[in-house]
């Protein structure tokens, strides 16, 4: 387990860290979710020890690690630039720590070939990180930092350098490998899109705080703040209220409960379709699937009604 | 026509500032043939010049190596008060004149200087001797080294250093594994043109050596001690030996540059 106690952390006069307080379960898939500046890439590296808190303490495996340099934590961390050893093989890349630790070349050989194995990368062990595309660094840069067997993994926007396609693959295959692999992974992202898909578990952080704790499921419908709910997917707001436009139903005759307004946009989407209302002056977007659509068939300039679908999760918004 | 007036007055600059002068030395040297240029490079006066100049280059190379990298990195990676004015001293060194430097160090490392007077009485001279001539020719080729490597290192950053640090590595294993095979091309650039520069240096050598001859006589202190001497033959000879290996320095120097160290 990573227990985070009441850390602190300023850079001059920029807070980034503000008492922050987590517990990161052993073998768990943890995402640091938020807006960049958030502070989550800062406590990614004093969980790493890269960076030093300036009051508070870090637990790893319940040892007290808050003092411990980054040599003897037993982390690996990637970057989201892949901080690759441009002038090595990917071989050697992977084998770095080994070598550091003087373990037996035999050994240091079974090793990196199973983990570039596992990372799908046999066929370029003698190939520069120059000769790989960002995909392939990132994937090499996981197996260099998964050589040295960490209790921890740790990940600072690991895709975020990566165009849109690859990125998805490699989500899906970051999953894959913690089914294999178990390690405690960490990963920053300020893509709730791929928190939700990747981790079992998310902790929202924005301005140096955490603002919730939870499992995908759990903050999406049940969200602890206005801003965790519109962080974590799409809201819009009827009569001083915060919904999901999935969660809005659109009627053609006036109903109970139901607030009259004026169809200014229907856009199809694909799948989904998008309406946009104004109530009373006040723009209000509905999603409705393609058949839904059809189904009510308005166009801009018709009169509706609108109102929250029963299971709704609503926020009455306090200003 | 513009143009080739202006690639003719490029070429006329060049051939008498640079063609005309060092093919004149060449001429010069072989008009005789090869056999007097042999016995005056072999003179005793000369091979002890020439062992002086080796000498002093290497020290001064290998403390300006160590001294730049660990500035570069200073500079680079640190901020602290007074690095601006650490920035301009460090381009103050090739700026100021060095028979300007030559008589500082003997303002500071003289006999009859404090420090200088205190270093006599424990047996070390540094003015009027190689320790001088060292100090003085590091003193001229300070920024070439620093100026080389930093924006290299600047480049390619801290976080290759880092992760060596999550991987295990010391912080010193790290630099030596990692950052430094990563700057090797820009410190072997730097390195030969400190080496350049300390093989020619004249004035700031000249100022601190007292030129004793075949004691504290470098080969370009050589050159124009025999000119003055009229032994013309072994000032050509020397000054060709050291154009020749100044073409050579140029030559490594082209190799080094085009290798980009940061893909």
């Amino acid at each position: 387990m990573i227990r985070v106690d009441r850390v602190c952390k300023t850079f001059g006069n920029f807070v980034a860290l503000e008492d922050v307080s987590v517990d990161i379960p052993t073998g768990s898939l943890t995402a640091l979710l938020g807006p960049s500046g958030g502070g989550k890439s800062t406590l990614l590296r004093i969980i790493a020890g890269l960076e030093q808190a300036d009051s508070g303490m870090i637990e790893i495996g319940g040892e007290d690690s808050t003092r411990v340099p980054p040599q003897r934590r037993n982390v690996g961390f990637v970057f989201q630039h892949y901080a690759a050893f441009k002038h090595m093989t990917v071989f050697r890349n992977v084998a770095f720590g080994l070598q550091i630790r003087r373990t037996p070349k035999a050994q240091i050989r079974r090793r990196v070939e199973e983990l570039l194995e596992l990372v799908h990368l046999e066929q370029f062990a003698q190939r520069y990180p120059a000769q790989l595309s960002g995909g392939q660094r990132q994937r090499m840069a996981l197996a260099r930092a998964l050589a040295v067997e960490p209790s921890v993994l740790l990940l600072d926007e690991p895709f975020g350098a990566l165009d849109a396609q690859v990125r998805k693959e490699l989500r899906a295959w970051l999953r894959r490998l913690h089914d294999e692999v178990h390690v405690t992974t960490v990963f920053v992202t300020h893509d709730q899109e791929e928190a939700m898909e990747v981790a079992d578990s998310i902790v929202v952080m924005a301005e140096g705080k955490v603002r919730q704790v939870g499992s995908p499921d759990d903050l999406y419908e049940r969200p602890a703040s206005d801003f965790v709910m519109s962080f974590l997917g799409p809201v819009t707001r009827v009569d001083g209220e915060l919904v999901r436009p999935h969660d809005l139903t659109v009627l053609r005759d006036p109903t109970e409960g139901a607030i009259g307004g004026t169809v200014q946009r229907v856009v199809p989407l694909g799948f989904e379709v998008r309406i946009d209302i104004v109530i009373d002056g006040v723009p209000v977007w509905a999603q409705l699937t393609r058949q839904e659509a059809r189904r009510l068939g308005v166009r801009a300039g018709d009169t509706v009604y609108v109102r929250t679908a029963d299971h709704a999760q609503v926020r009455s918004l306090s200003a | 026509m513009a143009k080739y007036a202006l690639r003719a007055s490029a070429l006329i600059y060049l051939l008498f500032l640079l063609v005309l002068p060092v093919g004149v030395i060449c001429w010069k040297t072989f008009a005789d043939g090869v056999g007097p240029v042999v016995e005056s490079l072999s003179s005793p006066s000369a091979l002890h010049a020439f062992k002086v100049t080796a000498q002093v280059a290497l020290f001064a190379v290998l403390a300006n190596t160590l001294f730049g990298v660990g500035t570069a990195v200073l500079l680079v990676r640190h901020d602290f008060p007074g690095k601006r004015i650490l920035n301009a001293l460090i381009d103050l060194s090739i700026a100021v004149s060095p028979v300007v430097v030559g008589l500082a160090l003997i303002l500071v490392y003289g006999r009859f200087a404090p420090v200088g007077g205190w270093l006599s009485e424990r047996g070390i001279d540094v003015i009027f001797s190689i320790p001088g001539m060292v100090l003085a020719t590091i003193f001229v080729s300070i920024p070439l080294v620093i100026r080389a490597v930093a924006p290299v290192l600047q480049e390619i950053g801290i976080e290759q250093e880092q992760a060596a640090w999550t991987l295990g590595a010391r912080p010193w294993q790290a630099f030596l594994r990692v950052t430094l095979p990563g700057i090797r091309w820009a410190l072997a650039y730097g390195v030969v043109l400190a080496l350049a520069r300390s093989l020619g240096e004249y004035g700031a050598v000249a100022v601190v050596s007292g030129r004793l001859v075949d004691q504290t006589q470098t080969a370009t202190l050589l050159v124009e001690e025999r000119f003055q001497n009229f032994d013309p033959q072994t000032a050509y000879a020397t000054a060709f030996a050291m154009a020749v290996i100044a073409v050579g320095t140029l030559l490594l120097i082209n190799l080094l540059r085009p290798k980009e160290d940061v893909q």
